[in-house]
């Protein structure tokens, strides 16, 4: 599975202590679960567990004219962000329309942003960045020696303040979904990809290794890739790559809500295109759900009552929920119905708005 | 590497095979079969009284992360299904040589018996694939 060429986050050890069984994800070693993917869902839910995120990209843009490039750069507007660690998330578009990352950006100051970009575009997403730079006096600056620990869960946030520091447990104190903040040696955000309340926490690379023991002495368990993967899908979360991409505006990706039409003046890369797009009508990502037997997967065929195809961009079995679960892509359709080509069958499945789960209950 | 107890016989696709006396034998998928597949979510059964026959497709065990086909070892008629496998799946993972049972086969001839492999036969099968 690994090769020689894959990367390892400073938590590589720590993985192994805890039995993980380790996958090869876009180039970085990473645990897939710690013996049962669905157990480490359920933890998630239902108590606290903890996951290693080290693998993805922190950038900090820096310089006078941060705010104006930033406007520029994203489609979602960071002229929002009014307080001190203020988190937005955002599409960041090419000029056909197209995402070609999700990220989210802190604002510190009109002169100070910090962005997080996912782990499998980062080389693209460097170039990119540095490219939109042009007649902006602005510094983009990767930030590699911070490891990344996401702690997510009801009983995640009073599990870590046994492991923060007076000072840490002061800054954090009242702190509002969405907002970062730096105390002392660490970055700590209440910021996730699970539909739970809990911190993704920025630490010093070598600090890494000794925070995890803390939070797993304070009872947080390790969850793995596997169980994040079926926590943002029930949280009706998209993942870059395979709900959207490229070649998908966030019209037809259920991130028109990212998209800052107003003041019609403000100039962001891809806007032309999605004015256009927006125009002319868009296929729609859906939630799905199937009650019977059986699980919803990515690239099954999905068809609607008027005739018209589409396909399943994630799929999995809902821990929470019990059955099959699924964000689809697909053209307009009167219908609340659509039906699904599986194992050579067309199966009729339900269409929902693509959120499952939040905060441990049903939403459907 | 996952345990392969010495007593049962094997098909090279995952499936063992336990002789329960009378011809009767049960059948179930290893444990490295479902470390393969990981956390079971469903698992379809055939029906009591069906015939099936050696190497067909006869049940399915749907996990995370795929479905896959459990195949009949031998040829005979079906006289039992774990009915425990409809609410409790994971039981295929947390014991899969004892409660994760699948199904129960009265075998035509028993003599089939012989072209499955041992456990050494199905290590070595194992360490092949990998």
């Amino acid at each position: 599975m690994s090769s020689a060429t894959t990367q390892r986050t400073a938590l590589y050890a720590k993985h192994l202590e805890s039995g993980a069984k380790m996958v090869d994800f876009h180039g970085w070693d990473m645990p897939l679960h710690y013996g049962s993917q669905i157990e480490e869902h359920k933890v998630v839910r239902q108590d606290a567990g903890m996951f290693d995120v080290s693998h993805m990209t922190i950038v900090d843009v820096t310089g006078t004219q941060a705010k104006d490039y930033l406007r520029y750069l994203l489609a979602n507007d960071v002229d929002k962000l009014k307080d001190k660690g203020k988190a937005l998330y955002s599409g960041m578009l090419n000029e056909t329309g197209g995402v070609v990352d999700d990220l989210i950006v802190y604002h510190f100051d009109d002169t100070n942003y910090r962005m997080v970009v996912n782990s499998a575009t980062r080389e693209k997403d460097m170039n990119w960045l540095l490219k939109q730079t042009e007649g902006f006096d602005v510094t983009i600056t990767e930030c590699p020696d911070f490891a990344m620990i996401a702690v997510q869960g009801p009983h995640a946030k009073t599990k870590a303040a046994k492991v923060f520091s007076t000072a840490q447990n002061e800054a954090v104190a009242g702190m509002k979904p969405f907002f970062g903040v730096q105390a002392e040696d660490l970055f700590i955000a209440t910021t996730g990809y699970t539909g739970e309340a809990g911190y993704e926490i920025m630490v010093p690379v070598e600090k890494a290794p000794e925070m995890w023991q803390s939070l797993l002495d304070a009872g947080v368990k390790p969850c793995g890739l596997g169980a994040r993967d079926t926590l943002r899908l029930e949280a009706g979360m998209n993942l870059y790559g395979q709900d959207m991409d490229e070649t998908i505006s966030p019209l037809e990706a259920n991130m028109g809500w990212t998209i800052t039409w107003e003041p019609v003046e403000r100039n962001f890369v891809g806007r032309a295109a999605l004015e256009a797009l927006r125009e002319q009508g868009t296929q729609k990502l859906v939630g799905l759900v199937m009650k019977e037997k059986g699980v919803l997967r990515a690239g099954l065929n999905v068809k609607t009552d008027e005739g018209e195809a589409g396909i399943i961009t994630s799929g999995t079995f809902s821990p929470t929920l019990g059955h099959a679960i699924a964000m689809a892509r697909i053209p307009a359709t009167n219908s609340s119905t659509v039906e699904v080509e599986m194992r050579k069958k067309w199966v009729k499945v339900d269409v929902v708005k693509p959120s499952f789960v939040r905060n441990g209950k049903s939403v459907l | 590497m996952s345990t392969i107890p010495k007593e049962l016989r094997y098909a090279p696709s995952h499936e063992w095979v336990r002789p329960e006396g009378d011809g009767v034998y049960t059948i179930g998928i290893t444990e490295h079969a479902q470390e393969l597949l990981g956390d079971m979510v469903f698992v379809e059964l055939p029906d009591v009284g069906d015939q099936v026959n050696a190497g067909d497709d006869v049940a399915v065990a749907e996990s995370v992360k795929a479905a896959s086909d459990v195949y009949a070892p031998i040829t005979g008629e079906v006289v039992a299904i774990n009915e425990e496998l409809e609410d409790s799946p994971e039981l295929v993972n947390s014991d899969p040589f004892g409660d994760g049972w699948m199904f129960k086969v009265k075998a035509d001839d028993e003599a089939e018996l012989e072209e499955l492999l041992d456990a050494d036969a199905y290590a070595a099968s194992i360490e092949d694939e990998e």
